[in-house]
Parts: structure tokens; sequence; C-alpha cells
């Protein structure tokens, strides 16, 4: 069978829509390639011409193929497939000649369809694929139908797509889940997003720039205030001058000590994925419900990189002391400093340190300096030189979070004082709508954390001595307004966001019961819909019992259509009464019209011919004078009801 | 062998009645499987599945899933495009042997559903495929080659659907009794056979050739000489002389009097009633056993040739 020249143009625009969002996250010259194939396949289309030869099919192929290795310097991996995919697909337009070759095209279609999951699952991305797969569908049903136009065509595949709709429902909640890979993934599985366990000047105001967000929160009852919203993640050791990393000696193995007073926060984070193992949680964490590492500094780790979402209930104390007996070779690590860096900081912790009669006081002096020596706290602050600490302290004195707590700590351990830098996000907005706080990648924050003898290690934040505002209210009214923030955090107009607060209560909706529906959540609806001892088995069981009761459902509706409407109300009293008649013997035949009917009827039983020709006069009115009157036809029900032999 | 097989199996596993009167097709008398793409299709959406699984890709799970359920579904499109059906046979038309039986079905669709792409073919690959418009009865007609002459049984055909997806094919047979009238083969124009008077005078009338009385179309089987050449050059299509034999001549057309084998005579003797249908000639037949006596006109030829096309065979 030929190809038509319509079929050929809804393969082409299917294959463009499946294949056009990739485009943000392929190289150029693929894309660009699979255009140029697809505008190929029109030219030949429109100009009736014959399609390329195969050896010169089989010499792009191979181009295209080399070219993909030669890019992605790989022949595996995610984006080498959706790569090769998309390029195969534009191929096989080139070679688009017999029916089967069209169904594999749209089969081809329907498997991009979902690559585009494995970058993003948003609801828009979702429903933009509904839109392709209707396209496809549209294509598909095409095949199949000759010459059968548009709008029905797309008529039935809307049907089809709606009317699966139900099943798909049933079969997606019961069907059961598998949790981890079946075979390994390559490294590019994922995005990677969020704080990383490294921290040097300007790490922290890039990460301020995204709107993305880091995780969201709910409390279960007690909400603590926002200036103890301080979300622990990597805590930061060893410091080479510039850089801050946790280092390579391992912590060691004493187990975190920690006493707390006053109620216990219970929350629960759906951390989305950023392909690190930390976890974060409030100051401080006392346990989490999935299986963890609680490691001696608290920095909480999973048990692997969080690639997927991630949902754990956790419990914090924010009235506490921690590690008060720290152990000694520790504390040395919390006092170690580059040799060489920083004169001018040394010096300026010794002349402290002299002054000072304790820890506390030194502390004080120190955050005195941060406030009153005119520092700025800016997204965008000058570079700095070899020495990082002393340029920040007495020449540039602009700085980001990240700034003011790497010279805190520095400062203290340079008098003397144990310290550490810790990471993690500060604060949270509140959504109104879903009664959660979001964290933003733009909430990312450092603080300090300083070990003193009776209390343990205890929290210092600078940036709240010089931007106080920071620690209240969010970095928005931290900043000047010129800064580099994402549009919708700096924003004050409130219906902006509203509407961002409806969007973001919607997504975070669709991303706890669509796409953060694994085998536990399975597992709490199922216990919550009164199913007990979930197996497989029993999964299968259901899933079958479920699906054939909706199929039958449905066929019942489905089937209905093809019955033959009914006749209209006249005729069908009008049969009555001849079947009445007929009972009696006189029976209406063929030929026999109503007039001659009524007639015969009338004259074997003139005790009824009255009835017979009012019935008869009644019924032509209405079937052949087109008289649509309700009180009329109600006159001939009733003079048919009442009619008796 | 691997064919008869198949023959057989089909044989045994499906009714092979005739049917007479109206066929309502009902669940009972569709059949449907899925096809080497439906197949195919399932062996994607595995894939799919296990894509989904491997990067738990909840959204790919729905739309495997939501692909997986409409492709289920299909299937009752594809049993719908058929279902309910109502189908009988319409008279054949006779032709002579060599051209193409019509045979015609009337497809009844009497709910509010149009169907989409039916096939009606027979077992050799002869096919119609056809749309049927909602509460409407549409004439199907299929053609089938008449290789000899005699009753030409139209065999048993199969209907088929696989709209919407092609993922499933539903088919169902139909053998209904009608027969296609197929009349022998006219021969190579030949002379008629001379003709005697009624009362037997033995008068020798040459087959009124001269009484030239009017123009009729041209219909198969007219003899080659008295078409008119003139007409067809002036661009009048293609057209047949006339003419009226004497009154009182009677044309006896004898398989006796030729010496031919049996099928050649037929064929011979068909012809021979063309061009005395054609002349307007009374004539009769006279084959062994069976004599029509003379007469004239559209009914007596067709007399004739069914008698021609049945000679020998079991009538039916």
């Amino acid at each position: 069978m030929k190809l038509s020249a319509p079929l050929i143009y809804g393969l082409i625009i299917s294959i463009l829509l499946v294949s056009a969002p990739h485009a943000g996250h392929l190289p150029l010259w693929v894309s660009g390639t699979g255009v140029l194939l697809l505008a190929w396949r029109v030219y030949l289309t429109r100009n009736s011409q014959r399609l390329p030869p195969r050896w010169l099919l089989v010499g792009v192929t191979l181009a295209c193929v080399g070219g993909i290795a030669l890019s992605f310097h790989a022949v595996f991996g995610r984006e080498v497939g959706v790569a090769l995919l998309v390029l195969l697909s534009a191929l096989k337009m080139l070679e688009l000649r017999t029916t089967r070759d069209a169904s594999v095209l749209i089969y081809l279609a329907c498997f991009i369809t979902i690559t585009h999951f494995l970058y993003s699952q948003s609801l828009a991305t979702g429903l933009f694929m509904l839109l392709a797969l209707t396209a496809i569908m549209t294509t598909w049903i095409h095949l199949h139908t000759g010459t059968l136009g548009l709008k029905p065509r797309l008529r039935i595949a809307t049907m089809l797509l709606m009317q699966a709709i139900p099943l798909t429902l049933l079969i997606f909640v019961l069907f059961p889940r598998v949790s981890g890979p079946l075979w390994g993934l390559p490294q590019d599985a994922y995005a990677s997003s969020g704080l990383s366990d490294t921290m040097s000047p300007g790490s922290m105001s890039k990460l301020t720039l995204s709107d993305a967000v880091a995780f969201r929160v709910t409390f279960k009852d007690a909400v603590p205030l926002r200036p103890q919203m301080y979300w622990r993640g990597p805590v930061l050791w060893d410091f080479d001058g510039r850089t801050w990393t946790r280092g390579r000696s391992p912590l060691l193995a004493a187990p975190a000590q920690l006493e707390y007073s006053g109620l216990a926060v219970d929350y629960t984070v759906t951390l989305e994925a950023h392909n690190k193992s930390w976890l974060f949680a409030l100051d401080m964490p006392i346990s989490l419900s999935i299986p963890y590492v609680r490691l001696a500094d608290f920095q909480l780790l999973n048990k692997a990189p969080v690639n997927s979402r991630l949902r754990y209930e956790a419990t914090s104390g924010t009235n506490y002391r921690s590690s008060r007996n720290e152990p000694q070779q520790q504390l040395q690590r919390a006092l170690a400093l580059p040799a060489g860096f920083n004169p001018r900081a040394l010096q300026l912790a010794a002349d402290w340190r002299r002054q000072a009669s304790s820890d506390e006081q030194l502390i004080n002096t120190a955050l005195d300096y941060f406030s009153r020596n005119g520092f700025e706290y800016t997204l965008e602050p000058p570079p700095l030189g070899r020495d990082t600490v002393d340029d920040f302290l007495f020449t540039t004195r602009q700085g980001f979070c990240e700034y003011y707590a790497s010279s805190f700590v520095f400062l203290m351990r340079a008098a003397g004082i144990p310290a550490r830098v810790v990471t993690g996000y500060q604060g949270g907005e509140y959504n109104d709508l879903g009664g959660y706080y979001i964290l933003r990648q733009s909430d990312a924050h450092a603080w300090t954390e300083v070990w003193l003898k009776e209390r343990g290690w205890v929290r210092y934040d600078p940036t709240a001595a010089i931007a106080p505002g920071r620690i209240q209210n969010g970095l928005s009214n931290a900043l000047a307004d010129n800064a580099a923030l994402p549009f919708l955090t700096r924003t004050r107009w409130p219906l902006l966001l509203s509407l961002r607060d409806n969007i973001d209560a919607l997504t975070n909706q669709w991303n706890q019961w669509v796409l953060g529906y694994d085998n536990e959540r399975q597992f709490a609806l199922l216990t919550r819909l009164g199913m007990q001892d979930i197996t497989w088995q029993k999964l299968a069981l259901y899933l079958l019992a479920g699906a054939s009761l909706l199929l039958a459902l449905f066929a019942l509706f489905f089937l209905r259509r093809l019955q033959p409407p009914l006749p209209d109300p006249v005729q069908t009293l009008y049969l009555r009464f001849c079947k009445r008649l007929a009972r009696a013997g006189i029976t209406r035949a063929a030929h026999e019209g109503p007039l001659d009917f009524a007639a015969r009827a009338a004259a074997l039983r003139p005790q009824h011919a009255a009835a017979i020709n009012d019935i008869t006069t009644r019924y032509l009115a209405l079937r052949y004078r087109g008289q649509q009157d309700r009180a009329l036809l109600q006159a001939f029900r009733h003079a048919v009801r009442s009619f008796k032999l | 062998m691997l064919n008869s097989f198949r023959q057989r199996f089909r044989n045994w596993a499906f009714r092979r009645t005739v049917e007479t009167g109206t066929v309502i097709l009902n669940q009972r008398r569709i059949y449907i499987l899925p096809t080497r793409r439906g197949v195919g299709f399932a062996c994607v959406l595995i894939l799919m599945l296990l894509g989904d699984i491997n990067y738990n890709l909840s959204l790919g799970y729905a739309f495997t899933f939501l692909l997986a359920t409409s492709g289920g579904l299909s299937m009752l499109y594809t049993f719908r495009n058929m279902a309910a059906l109502e189908i009988h046979a319409g008279p054949v038309t006779p032709v002579f042997a060599e051209e193409d039986v019509c045979f015609v079905f009337y497809f009844d669709n009497p709910g509010k559903l149009e169907r989409y792409q039916l096939h009606l073919h027979d077992d050799a690959g002869h096919l119609n495929v056809f749309d049927l418009p909602a509460r409407q009865v549409t004439a199907v007609m299929l053609p089938l080659p008449a290789i000899q002459r005699g009753w030409l049984d139209s065999g048993r055909l199969t209907l088929h659907t696989e709209f919407p997806l092609g993922l499933f094919h539903a088919w169902t047979y139909l053998h209904f009794d009608v027969c296609g009238l197929v009349y022998p083969k006219p021969a190579a124009p030949r002379p008629l056979p001379a003709a005697s008077s009624q009362n037997g005078g033995g008068g020798v009338i040459s087959a009124g050739d001269e009484d030239f009385s009017g123009l009729r179309d041209y219909a198969p089987g007219d003899a080659l000489p008295r078409i008119a050449w003139k007409t067809l050059a002036r661009a009048q299509g293609l057209q047949v002389k006339q003419f009226t034999a004497e009154q009182g001549s009677e044309l006896w057309l004898d398989a006796s009097a030729l010496n031919e084998t049996l099928e050649h005579k037929l064929e011979i003797l068909t012809r021979w009633v063309l061009d005395a249908d054609a002349q307007g000639l009374h004539y009769g037949l006279r084959l062994a056993g069976q004599d029509i006596p003379p007469q004239h006109g559209a009914a007596h030829r067709a007399d004739c040739l069914r008698a021609l096309a049945l000679y020998g065979m079991n009538e039916k």
C-alpha cells in the first residue's frame, strides 16, 4: 500500500512534537541534522520524488552514529540513547515506504515520549507529551482508516485516550512498584543541582541565583521560630586558604552526643533529587524515619545518593547541647589553619585573644567587628586575592554568607577556639495553600559552629550580625533591590506571589501523588483503603478484578451505540395498538395502510369502530401531518392505553 | 502440505455452514486475535516499562499504562467496527465465462456508528475495502472471475477489519447461498445455420439479413460484422445493426448438427443464440434431451443461455 502525503506529514509532525523538547539538551548539530532530514522528506513528498537510495541512507546513518560517538565520547548512556533515538526516527522517515515502516515510526515516537521524563516530570511536560500522544494516535488511526478526515480521526484518538484514563489510573495505583534500578545506571542518569560539600568564595551566591526547590517541609504541630530554622547540611572542617572541604581524614568514630531540652519538633521533609547522599534536617537532628547515618558532626547521610525525590520524617531538638566531650583529636582538627595565609587576620585574632577574658567575650568582639566596620551583605562581591580572609576583612568588606562564615571560623581558629563551617539552608517560605514550607536553592546558607567547654558546639551566624534581615525575613529583605536575585524571589506584587503559591501547591500535590508514588506511598495508600498484608500476588489479583470490572462496565456503555435507535414514541404507540388488534385476530397486513386497516378493523368490530377510527386519526395527524404537540401526543397515548377489545 | 493442513484446521475450527437470508454479526461469529503488529507493540510497551522501572519514572509508568490501556481498548473498537452488521446477499447478474461475476452484498448498519475500512475478500485474494455510513444500507460488490460455465459459488468469503490501530484483527466468515450463473463463452462469429419455414415447406430463406430495421446499443457477444462502423465513426458510440427476419421463418440451433467437442459446441450455440437474438429471429435450441421451442425475446434468450450454461450439470 502506498502511503498518502497527509499520512507522511502526520508522521513528520508526530516526530517533530516528540523530539522538539529534546532540543534543549541535545547538541545543536543533532537537532539541526534531525530538522534537515525531516525537511528533506517534506521536500521529496511535496515534489513526489523517489526516496534516497539505500547506500546513501546507510552512509548518513553511519555518519550520525559516528558523530554521536565523537561528540559524547561514549556509546552508552542516557544522552547518547536519546540522541540516537531522535536521529534514527528522522532517518526512518527517509526510508518510509510501507505501512509497516509507518508502524515502526509510530512505536518509535511512543518510546521517545517517555524519554522526556528522564529530564523533567513536571506537570507541563506531562501535558505536552499528552498532546504529542494525541497527535501520534491521530496519525496512527490514519494508517487504518484510509481517507478519513483529520477531524473525525482526532475525535477517535481523543476518545480512545480519554476512555483509557480510568483503567490507566487503576493500573497506576495497583501496579507493584519495584524500588531501585534493574541495572547499573550510567553516570549521567540524573540531573544534579544544589549544595555541594565544598565552599569557596562565590559558591553560595551562585547557588542563590536558582529558584529551584531544594526540599519542602511539613511540620506536624509545633513550628519553630524562623531564626531557628537552620537546615543542616554538610559540615566543613578543612581549609586550604580558599576552599573549605570536609577533609580527607575520616571523622573519628565517636558517636554524636546530643542533650536536648524542651519539645522536640516533628516534621516531614520531601527532598528533591540532588544526586548527593546528604540529607537535611533542622538543627539538631535526633532521629529520622528512613535508614541513615549520623556522623559525629551531626551531618546526616543517606545510604545512597539521593537521585529521586525522597520523603522522610524527622525529629529535631532546637534547644540542645552537643558533643560536650568532643575528643581532643577532633578539636585539634577544628583548630588547624593553612600555614602562610592571611597574616593580618592572624594578627587581629592574636590581639583579640590578648584582650579577651573569656571565649564568649572574644566571640562577641568578633561579631562586633563585623557589624561596626562597614561590612556589606551583597550577592556580587569584588573578587578576592590569595589571602582571601585578609582581603575580605581589611579591603573589600563586601561579601555573601560564605565570606562571613569563612573569615569568622578563620578568626576563631586563629584565636584558639575550635570552630567549623556548617552549610545548609536557612529559613523557608510558607505556602498557605499547601500548609508547608518551601526551601529553595536561594535559601542556601553557610554559618559556623564554635566549641565552648561547657556548652559543646554552639551555632554562631556572623551573617546575622551584619544583615539580621536575612535571618529574620529571608534573602530578598536583606539585599538591595537591584540584586540579581530570581525575579520571583524579590517581587512584592501580591498577585504574582499568590499565583506562585498556587502553582507550587499544585506542583507539590503532583510531586507527592504522581511522581513520588513509590512502593511506600502505594503501601500507605492501599492500607488506608483497607487492604491488609499487601503482597504482589494480592495486588495482581486486585488489578485483575478491578480491570475486569471496569472493562465490563465500559463495554456495556461502549457497545450500546451499536443498537438501532428506538422508533419515535408515536410509532411505538401505534404498534402497540396494532398488537392489541392482532391479539384479537385482526392482523395488519404488510401492504395495508393505516386507513385501510382501520376500515377493515372497524368493519370486523363495529362496536369499537369509534375508538379505532379515533386512534387512527390521531396517529395520522401526529405522524404524517407533522403536528408535534405534547398535549396531542399525551391524548394519543391515553387513547391507545384505554383501548380494550 | 502446510497450506492443506491449515485449510483443514480452519474447516474444523470454524463453522462451514452456508447462510440463507440475513446474517447478523454477533460475538459468536466474530473472531479476534492480535496481529503481528500488535505483538510488536506489546514488546515496545515492555521495553518502556523496563525503562520506567529502571529510572523510576512515575510519569513514564503513567504513559506506558495509558498506551497499554489504549491498545487494549482498541480491541473493543475493532470488535465494534464489525459487530451488529446485518448482511444479506443480492441477486447476481449472469455473465459469460472469462468475465467477472459481480456478487452484491447488502450491509445494513442500523446503529449510530460509522464503520471504517472493512475488507471483504475471498481465499484467492480478491478484495474490496469499504466504509459503512451509519443508519444506512450499503451495497458492496465483490467481482470474482468466472472461469467456466455453470454456477459460480462465491465460496466462503472473509470479512475483516483492523481499525483503529491495527493491533487486532477481527474477522468473520460469510458463505451465502448465492451463485452467479456463467454462460459459455461465445465462440468466434460464424454464420447462422439455415432456417426452415414454420410449416415445414422447406423453403430456404436466408436469415433476414437484408431487412435492416434499425440500430441498437452494443451488448457483449454481438457479432462483429453487425457492428455499425459508420455510426461509430460518427462518434455515436458502438452500435449494432438490427434486421428483422421474415415472419414465419423458424431457426433451429441444433447441437447434434455440429461436429465438435461438447464445450466448443456450446460456445458456438451461445454465439448463435446471441446473433439470432440480435437479428430478432425466432429460434429454438435443440440439445441432446432438451428442446426449447422457437421463440424470441429477452426471456427466451435467457432460457436458452441458461440451458447452455447448465447443460450436462446438476441443476441446482
